[in-house]
């Protein structure tokens, strides 16, 4: 299908592109920018007046909840949230049940997304088998099977001599390795920010030391075996400290926040919200200025959405009880612009953190941008356009965020994948 | 931010915790409980205020005590009590805490008294009630896990105003295990509330919050010094299952820096009061002579405690 996007404001930050052109799609791939290519014939024109034309937003990290955690979400459910949300293509945690440790698991995940037709999945391979921190998992093999690193997601492995040995393992072959930092003696227990809300809410807090201690420990370790680190879902100004220093010391290590940890701090657990349950914590309102400032100025590489539906069943219980996680594929775009509103940061920088930025810690070279050849997978938006977030706006299976009843910017418009239109918004 | 216990009128609606609560609904409490102290002393100590109601006691945590006292203040206002021991009974068959609730509500009942073991579980129970348009149901929080103990507050604040009268004036020192307690929260909300100048927490670094001075307080670790000419001195329990998780090394080390003792006391005001919400430990956190002294009202601390009960039942549900 040959695609003709007219008279957008076409944004591409990969190449600091901010101006009103056509966009013209053939076979898949971007055919051209500005004027038609010779013999063009455009089978559909999109008319983007007043719109933004940007690359297909890539999410770091979004948990689509299969295998195991079907009653909470399935493929089918967060790809059409995926879509609906401008986001074509997505790297998932491998926090499964089972967790991703066996290739066959990780291709039929492949396979199966693949037959959906939606967003690109980009699997993170688990670093140890089970997540269990224990016995090493079969990297070459799982990237063989499609996964472009190794992570422990949230499971901290407890044995640090495990885990110097896992970074050594996927140093050898210059597999990159994604580590959540929690130092798991110090987070114990825990299930909110240790600080004045917590304090007030009677609620065991989690001290920002818990993730200084792993971040301390893992960028030694990194040091010693050479394995490229990407520490996921800072949360703290004091760890984002430590990769500072670590990085004047000639480290080359890059780093990523979610949507939650940009925007909230824990003040904004109220009265044991539960939505606001989320690992890590969110912390005080100092780190969360600090996490801003910090991406603002590139030194926090990613926003992604962290993605995390949750059942509602698993929320409506006390708050040291209810399972962390917050659902965000539909809302990583809005509040990427939010942010860029509130800081007034001109949108071609700031969706570079949600396209360009991210394509280059998942190793995508394809997309992430709009040159002519680039895979044709791109979101159109309009940034005027205002929403409240509500549980019935969301076509994710989880509806729990803590953004619910939130006014905020952006609607996606037109999501196309691979040159196909696969999500279109009727309405405003 | 909405205090999810007070109703678009700003009226008592529940009781969840003293955190937030306005001076003078923590006085009206404190003035309606006044006079009941009175009706225990009588002969028949029954009042009408709360007859054909239905109450609710939903003790997901053991505790005979506080239930008890709660079973006798309503029922000494002729309300219906019913204890639901719920450990034992419906959770442990997999019924979630909402259907427990949703359960008793179609039983016609009035007021749930709530103890859990997790912090802000009243507070759930009172947004889903809410949320299902049951505004007519009123919960009284009996204990949750370590966020708050509001009727134990309340009457701790009852006694003080008994002996003390003013707030204005006094220095008062809690000590123990602050970190874990739901029975410090709630009194250092209210005792920053009423006014008290001079609030000091004791207690080794263990078992403070790390945040506990943005609450209006001073921290001593030192327990003579902190102890120095105060008014009141609040005792707090210390569980037994501390001494597991590297928090202390022994209750004998415990009791020997921060056991109140008559010598330590000594180091408060003569007139000084002591109060512990029970139950004690004798020869961990308190010293039998000290306990037993003249200057212990702790037991006056029980009896308030009915009287306090009655008042908050009656506020929230009686006539």
């Amino acid at each position: 299908m040959n695609i003709r996007i007219a008279n957008g404001r076409v944004i591409d930050p990969a190449r600091q592109i901010d101006q009103v052109q056509d966009v013209f799609i053939a076979d898949g791939k971007i055919a051209a920018l500005g004027a038609a290519p010779e013999g063009f014939e455009p089978n559909r024109t999109l008319d983007a007046s007043g719109f933004v034309v940007a690359p297909g937003l890539i999410d770091i990290a979004a948990r689509l909840r299969e295998p195991g955690f079907e009653y909470r979400a399935t493929l089918e459910s967060e790809m059409e949230a995926a879509m609906a949300g401008g986001v074509t293509s997505v790297a998932i945690p491998p926090d499964t049940d089972p967790a991703l440790d066996e290739p066959g698991l990780v291709e039929m995940l492949c396979y199966r997304a693949k037959k959906l037709n939606r967003a690109h999945i980009y699997p993170v391979g688990a670093l140890t088998i089970g997540l269990k921190g224990e016995r090493l998992s079969e990297m070459a093999e799982l990237v063989e099977a499609g996964c472009f690193a190794f992570s422990q997601a949230n499971v901290p492995i407890l044995d640090n001599m495990v885990l110097m040995r896992a970074m050594q393992y996927a140093a050898t072959f210059g597999f990159r390795v994604w580590l959540q930092p929690i130092a798991p003696f110090l987070a114990r227990g825990g299930n909110a920010h240790d600080g004045e809300t917590a304090n007030r809410l009677g609620l065991p807090g989690i001290p920002v030391v818990a993730e200084t201690v792993a971040l301390f420990t893992y960028l030694q370790l990194a040091k010693a075996t050479g394995v490229r680190l990407h520490i996921t879902r800072l949360s703290s100004a004091e760890g984002l400290d430590l990769i500072e220093q670590a990085r004047a010391q000639g480290m080359d290590v890059t780093c990523d926040i979610s949507i939650n940890h940009l925007h909230l701090c824990d003040q904004d657990i109220g009265y044991f919200n539960t939505n606001c349950h989320l690992i890590p914590p969110l912390r005080s309102r100092q780190d969360r200025d600090a996490l801003s400032k910090g991406l603002l100025e590139g030194r926090i590489n990613a926003l992604c959405s962290d993605h995390t539906p949750v059942d509602d069943d698993s929320k409506l219980i006390p708050f040291s009880e209810s399972e962390p996680g917050a659902t965000g594929l539909e809302l990583l775009l809005p509040l990427t612009l939010k942010w860029a509103e509130e800081n007034k940061l001109p949108l071609v920088d700031a969706l570079a953190r949600v396209t360009s930025e991210s394509a280059r810690l998942v190793g995508i070279t394809k997309a992430g941008h709009l040159s002519p050849g680039a895979r044709a997978d791109l979101c159109v938006f309009d940034p005027a356009a205002r929403f409240t977030v509500s549980r019935d706006g969301l076509e994710s299976q989880g509806k729990n965020t803590p953004f619910l009843g939130l006014e905020l910017p952006g609607r996606v418009r037109y999501t196309i994948v691979e040159g196909e239109l696969m999500y279109e918004r009727k309405t405003a | 931010m909405h205090n999810p216990q007070l109703n678009r009128h700003g009226e008592l609606q529940h009781l969840l915790t003293l955190d937030g609560l306005p001076r003078e609904v923590i006085i009206s409490i404190l003035d309606h409980a006044a006079p009941f102290t009175e009706v225990t002393e009588r002969e028949v100590k029954k009042l009408p205020l709360l007859r054909g109601k239905s109450i609710f006691n939903l003790f997901f945590e053991n505790s005979t005590r506080t239930r008890t006292t709660f079973e006798i203040a309503a029922k000494r206002l002729t309300a219906d009590v019913v204890n639901l021991n719920v450990s034992t009974s419906s959770t442990a068959k997999g019924e979630s805490l909402l259907d427990t609730i949703d359960n008793l509500c179609a039983m016609h009942a009035d007021m749930f008294v709530v103890r859990h073991s997790a912090s802000g579980t009243p507070v759930l129970i009172a947004q889903h009630l809410h949320a299902t348009g049951r505004d007519h149901i009123h919960v009284v929080n009996a204990g949750d896990g370590r966020h708050a103990h509001p009727t134990q507050g309340l009457l701790d604040m009852y006694t003080i105003r008994h002996f003390k009268h003013d707030f204005s004036q006094l220095s008062i020192a809690i000590v123990g295990d602050v970190l874990h307690s739901r029975v410090a929260r709630s009194q250092i909300a209210a005792l920053t509330t009423l006014g008290v100048p001079d609030l000091r927490v004791i207690a080794p670094k263990t078992l403070l919050p790390s945040s506990i001075e943005s609450m209006g307080v001073r921290t001593f670790n030192d327990m003579r010094e902190g102890l120095r000419g105060v008014d009141v001195v609040m005792m707090l329990r210390l569980q037994n299952e501390r001494m597991a998780g590297a928090l202390l090394p022994t209750p004998q080390e415990y009791y020997k820096i921060w056991g109140l003792t008559a010598e330590k006391l000594a180091l408060a005001k003569p007139d000084a009061i002591v109060m512990h919400p029970g139950p004690m430990n004798r020869g961990i956190e308190i010293d039998s002579a000290v306990a037993d002294g003249n200057q212990a009202v702790i037991l006056p601390q029980v009896t308030f405690g009915i009287a306090v009960r009655m008042a908050v039942m009656c506020m929230l549900a009686g006539q």
